[in-house]
Parts: structure tokens; C-alpha cells; sequence
């Protein structure tokens, strides 16, 4: 459903995007994920037909965006890091010009307006000048403007940010519930959003794809170390020094510095150092009060691959 | 057709929700009132001196010519300040967008540049349009005191709005170089007083060259509607001006992408 490939934007001298290509099939959540200035809204900007690539192809729904940028335009929902919305206008009026200038059949715009709303949770304020409203029903007004044309692909910038959290879940169970029925592209730098709603992600860094596969997959995958926890009684500093003796043990950390400590020890996935570990422990008169696998989460893989581009760098 | 509607609809609506278009209509309104109230006083006290002279001499009262001595000045004092408003109306039309973000919607819409830029040019013309009716009230005023002719009325409203519009395709093309509403009005004035000075200089300068800038200054094309006389050479002047202005509005919107807007 969306194709993106070689992509580069320069702005002036300066490189945004540098040369990234990924694909989207139809009815899948793809997240996209990177940390400030990485090149994400530039991408979703190049994807809407809002700026032109320096070079690369991206097609939406088998459009080309510069070539057919009409054809893709209708067929897009698409809400920017603002919202864009008309401050003096009221609710229903902005999402009825929304409505016209996207295209929807006169006759079918009053309906497609009031179940936006419903969808969204704004009938509430529908009568309401928009700059009256709170940030966060300012930013599911922008949600609906995204929504009132039911288009095939929908590219959110950040779609929760300044909501509660209590909004944030009912916008994530939104979007999942859009999957499916629609396309969707949603960058983020909130990890535990690309976990929850998104199938695969994208991880860009410096304009560049680092990483792509579903969020279990990476964590796992890319993780490298497999990380333990345990809990010993005796001295601290004796206990740390023998377990970072043992082999294929590559990091270990205090946690604790109470009569029973708390221990973090990463190995290499491939050695099972379990045994190993209790052995050690038991051989030496201290007492093992807890042994338990910590996964690595996908913001550890996330700091990882961005932090480890910036040592390549320097 | 319909996206066009839209604009200028939305745009329209969006003139009247705020204070500009009344503040806008207002001064407009109270400034030409002044003007008018002044020179149709001092018209009436010449005409009553006029038939105390004849009265005095015994001769038959003078016919005085109402548009000559009246109309055609009130035209002309329209014209310089009324002008004047016309950044007012414009400079939002596109930076206010570019700032609030909302330029994003309209550029990802299936919606042409064209369309757009029409829909935002067609709304402001209407709002000077009005400001323009309003000061017609005035005028038509006249017809119960004298015996004015319509002719010379209608062409120099007809060139009143011509300019106003010509004004107003810049000012929108100023509008879309800036997401800062000032910064478009400020320049919008330069370029007023530009062609205004242009006017004078042509006067001062040797005839040749003189001739070659008059025919670039936007009040000297108005002088002939303001007499009654409508020729077509100074419409198209006009209409080329508009379209220059439109034109260059679609160029700057299309060449901010490069630049990343
Ligand atoms: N209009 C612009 N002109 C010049 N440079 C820009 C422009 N927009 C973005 N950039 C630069 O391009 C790079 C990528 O920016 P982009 O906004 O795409 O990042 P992002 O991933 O969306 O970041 P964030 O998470 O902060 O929103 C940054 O270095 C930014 O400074
Ligand atoms: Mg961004």
C-alpha cells in the first residue's frame, strides 16, 4: 500500500532523510519510531505529497506522490505534528470544510461530519469554537479531520502527544481499531506506544533505517545479551567480583547496597550461565534469594541502536 | 469548482468571526464619511456664493456641474486612502496559515494551488467590495440634492475596485513569503507607496521617461475612470497587474516545497 524507496530530502545543505525505503502492506499498523530530529516528520511530510523528496520514489496506493499527487492526496488521512485547525471555526463547521475540501459527496457529508465525531469522542463539543477546547480535544478534532473522508491510508504525527492517560489508551485502542480497514503509519518516540498498537516498526536514526521487524522480534533479536537478576546475601563487593569473573558474563551491576543485594547480570544470549551463577554463589557460603530472566525491553534496544551510530560517528 | 467555493467561503466567514473586517469597515468608513462631508460642504458654499453672485448681478443662477465638483473629487480622495486598508485585509490570507499550521491540510487536500490562491483572492475582493458599497451609499446620497450623472459613477467605482484589486493579488502574493502577518502588511505598504512615488517621479523626471513610468503608476490608469471614461487599454492594465500578482502567488507557493516551507 505504501512504498517508499531511496528516499532523501535534503533541506538546503542540511540532510533530513537519508535514503530510506520501507514498505507498508494493506490493513497493517507500521510504527515509526526515532528520537528528536531523526527525520520522521520529514518522511510523513514527503508520504502526504506536503514536500518532495530530493530524490527516491514513494507510491501511496500505487500513486506515485509527485506524479499523481491529487490521486494520493484523496485517498490519505493525515494529521502533522500540529494539528492544523482553524482556531476561530467551530467544530462541526471545520470538520464540514474538512469534509468539502477532501472530497466527500455532498449528500453524504452531514453522516460522514456527525460519526466522525461519534468515532472520536467530540460530539460533546461539536457547537464549540475549536480555540476554546482543552489540548487534548484539540487533538482529536485533528484526529477526525484525518478521519472524515474514511481514506485508505491514514499518517499520524504523533498522534497522542498531549493527551491524558486515560486519553491515550482510548486513542491507541482508536487506531488499533482502524487497522485492518485502513493503512496506518504513526510515528512516535513513546515506546511502550509502538509495543501496544503497532505490528512492525521502523527505527530511524539520523535519517537512516536502522532497524525494522515487529516490536517482539527486535527485542529479542537485537537484544545481543540476555539479562539476569538476582538477589544474594553477602558482601556486595565480593559477590559482584566473582560474578563478573565467571565466563561470558559481560556486565554486572548493584542494584542494592542492603544486607541482601540486588544484582544485574548481562551475558551472551548463546551461554546458559544459570547454573554457573547458582554454583558460584552457593560454593562460596552466600545465600541465593532470587534468580529471574529480565527481557530486554524495547527501550534498551531503542537507546542502543541510536546511541551506537553516535560512537560509530565520533 | 466546489473546492473554490469552499475557500472563499471558509474565508469569508473568517473575516467576520474576528474584529478585522468591522474594525477594517469601520475606519474606512468613518475616514471616507469626513472626506465626503468635507468636500460636499465646501461644494454647497460654493454653490450658495455662486447664486448670491447671480442673484447679486441679476443673471440666471449657474448650472453647477456635480460631478465635476463633487463626485470626481470624493472619487479621487477615494482612491488614495482606501488603498490604504487593503493590506489590512490581505496579509493573513496565507502566513496566518503558514503559522498555525493549518497550510498543512490545505496541502495535503485534493485541492490545486489555484484553487486555493482564487478562493482566498475572490474573499478579500468581496470584503473590499463591500467596504467600497458602503462609500456608494454616500454618493448616491447626492441624487436627492442634485442631478448627477450615473455614467461617471459607475466607471469610477468600476476603477476604484479595479485598483483595490490590483493591490490586493499583491498582497496576497506578500502573504505567502512570510508566516508573519506584519511582515506581509509592512511590505504590502512599501510596494503601495512604491508605485505611489512612481507617480510623482513621473511628473518631475523629462517627459520620455515620465511618460514611461506614468504608465506604471496605479492611480494615473484610475484618472480616466474617475472622468467617466471607460477605456479598455486601463482595464487590462488592471487585469494584467491581477494576474501578475496571482501568478507570482502560485510560483512562491510552489517553489516553498523545495525549500521546505
Ligand atoms: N523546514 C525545515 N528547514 C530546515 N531544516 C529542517 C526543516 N524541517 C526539519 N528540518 C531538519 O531536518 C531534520 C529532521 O527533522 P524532522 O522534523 O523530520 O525530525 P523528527 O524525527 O520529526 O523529530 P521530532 O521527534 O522532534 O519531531 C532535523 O535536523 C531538522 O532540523
Ligand atoms: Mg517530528
Amino acid at each position: 500500500m505504501i512504498d517508499v524507496r531511496q528516499v532523501t530530502r535534503f533541506y538546503g545543505r542540511v540532510m533530513a532523510v537519508d535514503n530510506i525505503s520501507f514498505q507498508v502492506d494493506k490493513g497493517e499498523i507500521l510504527g515509526f519510531l526515532g528520537p528528536n530530529a531523526a527525520g520522521k516528520t520529514t518522511t510523513m511530510r514527503i508520504l502526504t505529497t506536503y514536500m518532495p523528496a530530493t530524490s527516491g520514489t514513494v507510491k501511496v496506493a500505487g500513486y506515485d506522490v509527485q506524479d499523481q499527487s491529487m490521486q494520493v492526496r484523496k485517498r490519505i488521512g493525515y494529521l502533522p505534528e500540529n494539528p492544523p485547525l482553524y482556531m476561530e471555526m467551530r467544530v462541526a463547521d471545520y470538520l464540514d470544510f474538512v469534509a468539502k475540501i477532501k472530497g466527500v459527496d455532498p449528500r453524504d457529508r452531514k453522516k460522514a461530519v456527525a460519526e466522525v465525531m461519534d468515532k472520536v469522542g467530540i460530539q460533546t463539543v461539536s457547537g464549540r469554537v475549536i480555540k476554546t477546547l482543552s489540548k487534548g480535544y484539540k487533538q482529536r478534532v485533528g484526529l477526525a479531520q484525518a478521519l472524515v473522508h474514511n481514506p485508505d491510508v491514514l499518517i499520524l504525527d504523533e498522534p497522542t502527544i498531549g493527551l491524558d492517560p486515560k486519553q491515550i489508551i482510548e486513542v491507541r485502542q482508536l487506531i488499533k481499531s482502524l487497522a485492518g480497514t485502513h493503512t496506518i503509519i504513526l510515528s512516535t518516540h513513546i515506546l511502550p506506544e509502538v509495543s501496544m498498537t503497532c505490528e512492525r516498526v521502523v527505527i530511524i536514526n539520523k535519517g537512516r533505517v536502522v532497524a525494522e521487524d515487529t516490536p517482539d522480534n527486535l527485542t529479542r533479536k537485537l537484544a545481543g545479551n540476555q539479562r539476569l537478576y538476582l538477589e544474594v546475601g553477602g558482601p556486595v563487593e565480593d559477590v559482584r567480583r566473582a560474578l563478573a569473573q565467571l565466563p561470558g558474563v559481560v556486565k554486572t551491576t548493584v542494584l542494592t547496597n542492603d544486607k541482601t543485594a540486588g544484582f544485574q547480570v548481562e551475558s551472551q544470549s548463546d551461554s546458559e550461565i544459570r547454573p554457573l551463577l547458582a554454583k558460584t554463589v552457593i560454593d562460596r557460603g552466600w545465600q541465593l534469594f532470587e534468580m529471574k530472566p529480565e527481557g530486554m525491553s524495547l527501550e534498551d534496544v531503542f537507546l542502543q541502536l541510536t546511541t551506537k551510530e553516535e560512537v560509530g560517528n565520533s | 469548482m466546489r473546492n473554490y467555493l469552499a475557500v472563499l467561503n471558509r474565508e469569508l466567514k473568517s473575516y467576520f468571526s474576528s474584529p478585522i473586517a468591522y474594525v477594517v469597515i469601520a475606519m474606512f468608513l468613518i475616514i471616507a464619511g469626513i472626506f465626503y462631508y468635507l468636500i460636499v460642504t465646501n461644494f454647497v458654499q460654493y454653490c450658495m456664493q455662486a447664486d448670491m453672485q447671480a442673484q447679486y448681478y441679476r443673471m440666471a443662477p449657474r448650472n453647477m456641474n456635480v460631478n465635476m465638483m463633487a463626485i470626481r473629487p470624493i472619487l479621487h480622495n477615494l482612491s488614495l486612502f482606501y488603498i490604504f486598508f487593503l493590506p489590512l485585509i490581505t496579509m493573513r490570507l496565507f502566513a496566518e496559515e503558514k503559522k498555525s499550521g493549518t497550510i498543512e491540510l490545505l496541502l495535503t487536500s485534493p485541492i490545486t494551488n489555484s484553487q486555493t490562491i482564487l478562493g482566498k483572492f475572490s474573499a478579500a475582493a468581496l470584503l473590499s467590495l463591500i467596504m467600497l458599497l458602503f462609500t456608494a451609499l454616500n454618493v448616491l446620497l447626492l441624487f436627492f440634492y442634485g442631478k448627477p450623472e450615473i455614467g461617471p459613477i459607475l466607471t469610477g467605482y468600476l476603477g476604484l475596485f479595479l485598483l483595490g484589486l490590483s493591490y490586493i493579488a499583491f498582497g496576497v502574493f506578500f502573504s505567502t513569503i512570510t508566516d508573519n502577518q506584519i511582515i506581509a502588511a509592512a511590505i504590502t505598504y512599501m510596494f503601495i507607496l512604491f508605485f505611489w512615488a512612481i507617480g510623482w517621479i513621473s511628473g518631475a523626471v523629462n517627459p520620455a521617461v515620465g511618460k514611461v513610468l506614468a504608465n506604471f503608476s496605479l492611480i494615473e490608469h484610475f484618472d480616466d475612470f474617475a472622468k467617466g471614461v471607460l477605456d479598455t487599454k486601463h482595464v487590462v492594465f488592471y487585469l494584467s497587474f491581477i494576474t501578475a500578482g496571482l501568478f507570482l502567488s502560485y510560483v512562491s507557493i510552489e517553489s516553498a516545497k523545495w525549500r521546505g516551507r
